[in-house]
């Protein structure tokens, strides 16, 4: 190990190499260890305000875990099913969306890296890129004007005969699972895009040359090798929907609620940081063990999620 | 099953560029059969307009009789080895070798003893379970083969398959291939920049030049009776000495050149004699014909020259003149069998050949040095 160091610091310099290693440690201890580290905290302590922070009262329980799971202790429910129910369909809902974001952007991504040739591949990826420059309040509030009941789409829809009175998009969730859907498909399609583009294109036509129809070459040599690809894509859309919580928030139906609205609930509404910590960290916990499972499943290991 | 192909007046455009100009060529059943040309010559459009991945933009593809156009390269009775082998590195070797059966729905009991007995034909039995990337190249390149050969194919391609390995192996791999094509009897199509190769291995040989085929005939053709200054200059060695025609007889000719006066013969193309008297010609001697004059024996063509250096390459000597009046240094090749007589850097001496030897041919494109 010591060799490591000592080769470490002779390839950068003394200068560089404490540069580096430092940048490195601040960045992993107060960006991402300690904040988390806090909420942990939090999650187990009482509810007080600031001032008593650090005193007598500010002591350790499991109350609010306690309260995700059964409620409040005078509930006549014997689970919180209000709250878990939010829960569970918000995993549900980060699946769905996760899904619909991989048929959308595996076509799109295939055709990028091996269809599209030049200036047209370039011009679809601007036209991908460029919309997100749009800010997501702007995009959310936007797609509940047009999925509105007096919006474009419910207009077109009626003035074609398709409908004879206008579909409430937003009461039904459609609204939101587009706005979501839309919101993170960049980072699906240029994982897989990434991966499909390293395929051999003789792969491709050897696989034709042999008799396989599309559908076997797709499914026997360009999925296996955008494997990596499609697990970065659809882990980083599943957490980030699962997290998102601007357009629940705008584009949710009024009995919708996504657990995220919850965890915001507790900090600003409720003024319950540590309930909000413990609902937050609860959706983290869930996020990353469902994750691991679907990797597990599908075989991927985490290091070439990382390729 | 095997198959004949037929090109007839096959055109292959790419926007301006043309890729193949007029190809007309019949390859028969059953032979082994190679493209030879530099990269570029358009070889290998020539094989992707076969295996169906390009339509030729004039004439037509014929495989087995049937007209090719429109079906697809699935569709096609051809199975192609491609440049880099194109195995598929997520897949054990035997379901490498068995994908195409995989393709026909075949049973998966079925399709591992089809791969088992194919691996046995390619001499690499019970390496079915290994991933592909822990064979050798070699090995790599004899799965290729077997998966193409799975498919059953009337004709198999190969686009120059045997250039990523190393000499000895190719070499090897050259015996081998001849040998797999003598025991399935299907047709093979091969496309090498390799000379030795096309030569070695094939009945026929075809050698294209830009988008043109220049000549097709068995290798001692190819190599002996040249039909254009491309093909003598492009295939083995070979030095040119240009001059004028002063008398064409029979099938011989006399070309005076600045460097002396050459007989060689006239090479007939299309069933005619290219040459005749007052034409512009290049005469060809290679480098193994030519031998030191020293007097007892007769030559029909003499030259002077310098010797300028010579180089030692163990199973044969070779020697680099400067002829009088010829811009380029002559090469002469001696079997180094214990009775080469040596000359000095610098010394005075004859070389020559007899006319049999020399071919003289029109003045055309040659191949790039």
């Amino acid at each position: 190990m010591s060799t490591y160091w000592k080769d470490y610091f002779r390839r950068n310099g003394m200068a560089l190499g404490l540069f580096v290693l430092l940048a490195v440690m601040v960045w992993m201890l107060v960006m991402i260890i300690l904040p988390q580290l806090y909420m942990l905290d939090f999650s187990f302590r009482t509810n007080v305000p600031p001032p008593q922070w650090g005193t007598d009262t500010h002591t350790y329980t499991l109350e609010h875990y306690r309260y995700l799971l059964y409620g409040n202790v005078n509930a006549t429910e014997s689970f919180n099913y209000l709250d878990l129910g939010v829960f569970g369909r918000t995993i549900i809902a980060a699946v769905f969306v996760t899904f619909i974001d991989l048929c959308l952007c595996y076509p799109v991504a295939y055709y990028l890296a091996h269809v599209a040739k030049g200036g047209w591949g370039r011009l679809m990826v601007m036209s991908l890129i460029v919309p997100f420059w749009v800010n997501e309040l702007l995009r959310a509030f936007a797609f509940k004007v047009m999925f509105g009941t007096g919006g474009v789409i419910n207009d077109a829809l009626m003035w074609l005969g398709i409908l004879d009175q206008p579909y409430d998009f937003i009461r039904e969730n459609v609204a939101l699972y587009s706005g979501l859907s839309y919101a993170y498909i960049l980072l699906m399609i240029f994982p897989i895009y990434n991966a499909v583009e390293s395929l051999d294109r003789n792969q491709i036509e050897a696989a034709r040359d042999m008799g396989a129809p599309w559908w076997r070459i797709h499914w026997r040599v360009v999925i296996p090798h955008a494997k990596p690809g499609i697990t970065s894509g659809s882990t980083m859309v599943f957490m980030l929907t699962a997290g998102a919580l601007a357009a629940p928030q705008i584009l949710g139906g009024p009995s919708s609620l996504w657990f995220t609205q919850l965890v915001y609930k507790w900090f600003n509404n409720s003024a319950n940081w540590a309930r909000g910590s413990a609902y937050a960290l609860v959706l983290l916990v869930a996020c990353i063990v469902f994750v691991l499972l679907m990797m597990r499943i599908f075989k991927v290991k985490l290091g070439e999620i990382a390729r | 099953m095997s198959a004949d192909v037929k090109l007839e007046d096959v055109w292959i455009r790419f926007g301006s560029f043309e890729a193949a100009k007029d190809v007309n060529i019949h390859i028969q059943e059953g032979e082994f059969f190679s493209f030879l040309g530099p990269s570029g010559c358009g070889k290998t459009t020539l094989l992707r307009a076969v295996s169906g991945f390009l339509e030729p933009s004039e004439g037509k593809v014929l495989i087995g009789g049937q007209d090719m156009a429109g079906i697809g390269p699935n569709k096609r009775p051809t199975a192609l080895i491609f440049q880099n082998l194109a195995l598929f590195p997520l897949m054990k070797v035997w379901e490498n070798i068995a994908f195409p059966l995989e393709v026909r729905g075949v049973g998966k009991a079925e399709r591992r003893k089809r791969a088992d007995e194919l691996l046995e034909l390619i001499a690499l039995p019970d390496q079915g379970d290994k991933m592909v990337n822990e064979l050798s190249g070699g090995q790599k390149q004899r799965v290729a083969i077997a998966r193409a050969l799975a498919a059953e194919p009337d004709v198999l391609l190969l686009d120059e398959p045997l250039s990523a390995l190393d000499l000895k192996l190719r070499q090897h791999m050259r015996t081998e291939l001849r040998a797999i094509q003598q025991r399935v009897g299907i047709t093979f199509i091969y496309i090498t920049h390799d000379q030795g190769e096309a030569l070695t291995m094939s009945d026929h040989v075809a050698v294209m030049s830009q988008g043109v085929i220049e000549q097709v005939a068995d290798g001692n053709t190819i190599y002996d009776s040249p039909q254009t200054a491309f093909v003598a200059s492009f295939v083995g060695e070979n030095n040119h000495f240009q001059g004028k025609v002063t008398a064409a007889d029979g099938d011989m000719v006399t070309v005076e050149t600045p460097s002396g006066v050459l007989r060689g013969r006239n090479i007939e193309r299309d069933g005619k004699p290219q040459l005749a008297a007052g034409d512009q010609a290049l005469v060809f001697i290679r480098p193994e014909s030519l031998r030191f004059v020293d007097g007892e024996k007769k030559r029909d063509n003499v030259l002077e020259a310098t010797v300028e250096r010579q180089e030692f390459e163990g199973n044969f000597w070779q020697v680099f003149l400067q002829v009088k009046d010829c811009p380029r240094v002559v090469s002469l090749s001696m079997v180094n069998d214990g009775s080469s007589v040596g000359h000095d850097v610098g010394a005075q001496v004859k070389i020559g050949c007899d006319a049999a030897h020399a071919v003289a041919l029109p003045v055309g494109q040659m191949a790039a040095e």
